[in-house]
């Protein structure tokens, strides 16, 4: 992905004209700003605290979990452009395989939705992929882990572990919409490629 | 202080983990962040404004999605949409505030609390079952959403804007949910007067 071309656009294949790239026009607002949260959490203009290496690896890491194979090319390659390392694209990936699951999953509070609780693996980030990582990208990848598939089991002490980690309230905050934000994008891309895909019958003008 | 128990239309509260800006320590592009002057109030809001750029962007595509009324999916079956996610992914508090909004706009406020009491296999007719599977699908982790889930949407009356703000709309939510979920905690609102 070079300079500043719409991903969502991109991904599903939207060409000028289309009836996708119609659509799409008639909600504006929605495809400027899907954008401009992109370049906020990925071009920011002050990157604070979170280095652009570390927004790419939880959205690669994120877009991986949901086997959202394309999109998390695009993010490896927006890592790799940042100078990381072959061995923490290769944690990455060995992190994906390893946490990998299906949701949403979780617990109620405790009452008439507990019938619905349906526990699932907590994820711990393996010794050797979380030496590649270090502390604070193992802390979050612990983290997106609880966010993508099973939200419901968020508590405030799972942030208490991104602080011990070194995440301030700000960079968590951010954290959280980087995930939020691709689980958004991720969604918007595999739907509108299906509608993409399955065109309305053109209609009877007889 | 104590948090539901079940899913609901009545009003909560909201309580973050993680500290506010200050309203006193807003500048002004926190205040533009927020869009609405009124969200100031909101501890929620001003917990996202520490990320001013994003919340702004956020808030914009949020707008669009749900009010921009050219055309597509009628306001009331994109908060179906929205509430469906919420209950799916489990968000008692976006659930709540959605499931007024459809009850609201649809004035069919038996169905809507029939989906929050029994969940997403709840029988609502089949156009609101179309939309509320499709959200479902879209929302599972990785995404089961289909050929089978625009068919059915098509075959109960929609176009094809009104299928993309489905999309939009449970995509949507699974960006809130995630950030209400784990950022803070609801809670049941005290009585009022």
């Amino acid at each position: 992905m070079t300079g500043d071309a719409d991903v969502i656009d991109a991904l599903v294949g939207i060409t000028p004209r289309s009836s996708l790239d119609a659509i799409r026009a008639r909600r504006p607002e929605a495809r400027a700003h899907a954008q401009a949260t992109y370049r906020a959490l990925f071009a920011p203009h002050a990157v604070g605290n979170i280095g652009l290496h570390e927004r790419f690896a939880i959205a690669a890491f994120t877009a991986g979990l949901h086997e959202a194979t394309a999109i998390a090319t695009i993010y490896v390659e927006r890592l790799v452009e940042t100078g990381a390392s072959a061995e923490l694209k290769e944690a990455i990936d060995a992190a994906v395989t390893e946490a990998r699951t299906r949701g949403p999953y979780g617990r109620y509070p405790i009452g008439p939705l507990s019938r619905e609780d349906s526990p699932g693996p907590v994820y711990r980030v393996g010794p050797v992929i979380r030496r590649a990582l270090g502390r604070r990208l193992a802390a979050a990848f612990e983290h997106v882990h609880m966010l993508v598939f099973h939200p419901r089991d968020a508590a405030a002490v799972a942030l208490q572990a991104l602080v011990d980690a070194g995440w301030s309230t700000t960079d968590i905050v951010t954290l959280s919409q980087i995930v939020a934000f691709l689980s958004f994008q991720i969604r918007v891309i595999a739907g509108l490629r299906v509608l993409a895909a399955h065109p309305a019958p053109p209609t009877d003008t007889t | 202080m104590t948090g539901p128990t079940a899913f609901t239309r009545a009003e909560l509260d909201w309580l973050p983990w993680l500290e506010p800006l200050a309203v006193d320590a807003l500048t002004e592009r926190h205040m533009a962040s927020l869009v609405d002057v009124a969200r100031a109030k909101s501890p929620y809001f001003r917990l996202l404004a520490r990320d001013p750029d994003t919340l702004e962007a956020r808030t914009r595509t949020d707008k669009d999605i749900f009010y921009n009324t050219d055309g597509g999916l009628p306001r009331a079956e994109r908060e179906l949409a929205a509430t469906a996610t919420s209950r799916f992914n489990g968000c008692l508090y976006c659930a709540s505030v959605h499931a007024r909004h459809a009850a609201t706009y649809s004035k069919r406020e038996a169905d809507v609390q029939h989906l929050l009491d029994a969940g997403v296999t709840a029988d609502l007719g089949e156009r609101w079952n179309a939309i509320v599977a499709a959200s479902v699908a879209l929302t599972a982790t990785p995404s089961a959403f289909g050929p089978e889930h625009v068919e059915r949407l098509r075959q109960s009356g929609l176009d094809d804007l009104a299928i993309a703000d489905v999309i939009h709309a449970a995509a949507f939510f699974n960006w809130a949910n995630r950030l209400m979920l784990s950022l803070g905690e609801p809670t049941v609102a005290p009585a009022s007067g």
